[in-house]
């Protein structure tokens, strides 16, 4: 089971890793949401996948599933939505205000004069 | 009782001034008083907090009242608290700035809740004693920087802020990576416990130099170090001259400690691996840095490169991990901070008088401005670390360190770069300053009451700071003990048991 | 030059149309998910759910009317400042756990309790509860924030 949720994965993250080489802003943020849940999913793993127990520290519970990578993947997906909402946002400015979503014609410093 | 409160306050005053601030809606003087009041509350509280530790030891508070290795807890030891306190420094230095330079409109934007918001996360990062809370203190100041560095939204500052939010996202992505790797090895989070737990570590040391490796990429992308560099002097050249001096002062350094924080605590079984990468990704930083600072005349690049030679030489410090070295590197921290500060804001005063940032079109102008001229030269001395002023004191004890582990190259390297940082701020003083003068009625006429008070201000702090490092010296003792000597940051877990 | 965005089509947004089947259900489906993201609400701390997912479903319910209907209607129908609901809701996370200092008790101790409700039998009473609310309110004002700016940048 470990093993085939860490090729997943890393199967989210390669793609991650193929869209954000890309040119185009939407596909880049694609990529950066693809590259939270394959982190996402990772820090799942590590927690050891035990299926059919509860996440509960009870008394009368023996056998139990560790609570805290699930705590750490609810706060870090909260991160990760925050960070894509603003993102999605500033590409749209950006689109706005630049008048492309081709990375490729966004750079350069502007000189005072 | 009062450690319950006291810990808390240096988080909680900006947050709840960041939500005061949005209650009132769009009042840009509110706003002002508001964030005002909160730093110079900042200010007070912090120097309770130096205070109280100095006095007390290490400052614990349990979150939720959990026990410790399994609630979150706030632990301020001397390092903290001393960060803490030129934070809230440099806060209300930049918030008084801000008034004049920011601009109105971006003040009418939520300007001061955003930095309020920020400092908040930087001084969570820096107090917490939880590696996956710092994380999230970690994104909370990354999100209000994010929205810093592109409030106002003119072209170059939307094009590298996105730069600048993509390389950090995908740090970010690997920070908790490095935390999943770091949980599975050790099964906790607690950074006093995994540091106990990995003492009598007797697993396989490549996965620990693997997440020595990961953790190494997360800080130095943030910090700038040197492979990891490269959006640094872009991102930073776009938004205004406040930002600026607040995300070169603050925000480099939280990657810095955070450095020192892990490689204390955590990777100490392969020093021989992880210590002396560092050591060269320093020696790398340094170098580079002093080209690009020796390479440019505009002044906002020179600075910016003078950040990168800093951030070399604070890990050079703590890649030695001896207790001459980590002192110095504590000073070397805490000056570079607060001069950092004053000499954005003293070229952003120049910047903001003559509309121009190459300083080869500028000159002559201690005529106009002598007070400020002078001020520029006892900052830029302080950077380089000539005797009396505050730079002096660390890199003296971060060369006495490294010659005395026989890293001669290294020691030598610190010591020259300082050549290369007089160089390059005595030429901008020349350019700026001496020369012939330039046609003085191109000034634009400003208000610079308010702009030369923050500056000179955190100028005289510097100063003060070098003549009394003597007086000093038994705090950033007792600060450099936690990264030399980490059993003593871990006792707060240990007493208890 | 050519960009997705434009081969997409985006810059040839047509005019909402005015969907009758669209709008009647919404009107319907609107209640089912405040409804559901209410029993979320209120069902978390014990079992799945909470202010999070709560609060994400009842700014997709108010989602689904923008979509439905345009945004005059929506504003007339829901006056709200959502900049207000994330202050209001950030207040009540930040001020909740710093009432904890006047029990002498550490930041974010929790207190509860059992309370005796005539139809419901015995019920959970968490001070936690208050802190949820905060992020019920400040997770639907900032999705529906980021969704009113990105609408109005189209128009």
């Amino acid at each position: 089971m470990e093993l085939i949720t860490i090729i997943i994965s890393g199967i989210l993250i390669g793609s991650s890793v193929y869209l954000m080489l890309s040119k185009s802003l939407i596909r880049i943020i694609i990529g950066t949401a693809l590259l939270s849940h394959g982190v996402h999913l990772m820090l799942l793993t590590m927690g050891e996948l035990k299926r059919g127990n509860v996440p509960v520290l009870d008394p009368e519970v023996s056998n139990y599933t560790d609570p805290l990578p699930q705590a750490m993947i609810l706060t870090a997906i909260v991160i990760a939505f925050a960070l894509t909402a603003f993102i999605l946002v500033l590409a749209l400015r950006m689109y706005k205000e630049i008048g492309t979503d081709n990375v490729e014609e966004m750079k350069g410093v502007p000189h005072d004069d | 009782m009062t450690t319950n409160i006291l810990a808390l306050l240096p988080i909680m005053i900006p947050i709840f001034a960041g939500i005061i601030m949005l209650f009132m809606g769009k009042r840009p003087v509110m706003h002002r008083v508001v964030s005002g009041i909160s730093g110079l509350l900042m200010i007070l509280a912090a120097i309770w907090i130096v205070a109280h530790v100095f006095q007390n030891g290490t400052m614990v508070t349990y979150i939720g009242d959990w026990m410790a290795p399994f609630g979150i807890n706030v632990v301020i030891d001397m390092a903290s608290a001393l960060l803490l306190l030129t934070t809230s420094i440099i806060t209300f230095a930049v918030v008084v700035y801000s008034f004049q330079s920011i601009g109105i409109e971006r003040e009418r934007y939520y300007y001061y809740v955003m930095v309020m918001f920020m400092i908040a996360g930087v001084n969570g990062a820096f107090s917490t004693g939880d590696i996956f809370n710092m994380f999230v203190f970690f994104e909370v100041f990354l999100l209000a920087s994010y929205v810093l560095i592109t409030l106002g939204g003119t072209k170059i500052q939307l094009q590298e802020g996105f730069k600048y939010l993509l390389v950090n996202m995908i740090s970010s992505n690997f920070f908790v990576l490095g935390v999943a790797y770091l949980y599975s090895v050790t099964g906790s989070l607690n950074m006093a416990d995994i540091y106990l737990k990995l003492e009598d570590y007797d697993g396989s040391l490549v996965i620990m130099t693997i997440i020595a490796v990961v953790f190494m990429f997360v800080f130095a992308t943030k910090a700038g170090v040197f492979p990891l560099f490269f959006w640094l002097p872009g991102s930073y050249y776009a938004p205004p001259m406040p930002v600026i001096a607040l995300f070169g002062a603050l925000l480099t350094k939280v990657g810095i400690y955070a450095i020192a924080r892990t490689y204390s605590l955590f990777f100490i079984d392969n020093q021989a691996f992880t210590h002396q990468a560092l050591l060269l990704l320093a020696l790398l930083t340094i170098i580079l840095g002093s080209v690009g600072a020796m390479a440019y005349t505009d002044m906002k690049k020179v600075i910016i490169y003078n950040i990168l030679i800093a951030v070399g030489i604070i890990l050079v410090g703590f890649s030695l991990m001896d207790e001459v070295g980590t002192i110095g590197a504590m000073y070397y921290l805490i000056h570079d901070m607060i001069i950092k500060a004053a000499l954005f804001m003293l070229v952003g005063f120049i910047i903001y008088r003559t509309g121009k940032a190459d300083s080869e079109r500028l000159g002559g102008l201690i005529r106009k401005h002598p007070v400020t001229g002078w001020m520029f030269l006892v900052a830029g001395f302080a950077l380089a670390g000539v005797p009396p002023l505050s730079g002096f004191y660390g890199k003296f004890f971060i060369v006495q360190s490294a010659f005395d582990n026989d890293h001669y190259i290294a020691g030598i390297i610190v010591l020259v770069s300082s050549l290369a940082v007089l160089v390059s701020v005595v030429r901008i003083f020349m350019n700026v300053f001496w020369r012939e003068e330039m046609d003085f009625s191109t000034l634009k006429p400003i208000k610079s009451d308010k702009l030369l008070f923050s500056s000179i201000g955190l100028v005289i702090v510097s100063v003060t700071f070098g003549l009394a490092a003597d007086f000093l010296y038994p705090f950033f003792e007792m600060a450099a003990s936690s990264f030399h000597d980490p059993a003593s940051y871990a006792s707060y877990l240990t007493e208890v048991e | 030059m050519k960009s997705t965005l434009k081969k997409a089509g985006y810059n040839k947004v047509q005019k909402q149309v005015h969907d009758v089947f669209l709008q009647f259900t919404a009107k319907v489906v609107f209640f089912i998910i405040i409804l559901f993201a209410f029993k979320l609400f209120f069902a978390g701390h014990y079992t799945p759910g909470g202010g999070f997912v709560g609060g994400l479903l009842a700014a997709a319910a108010i989602i689904l009317l923008l979509i439905a209907f345009d945004q005059k209607t929506v504003e007339k129908v829901i006056p709200i400042d959502f900049r207000l609901l994330i202050a209001v809701g950030l207040a009540f996370a930040a001020v909740l756990p710093t009432l904890s200092f006047f029990f002498g008790t550490p930041f974010f101790t929790h207190q509860h309790t059992y309370v005796n409700v005539p139809v419901f039998g015995e019920v959970a009473l968490h001070s936690a509860v208050i802190f949820d609310i905060g992020v019920f309110l400040t997770v639907a004002g900032s999705a529906l924030l980021m969704i009113k700016l990105i609408a109005e940048e189209d128009a």
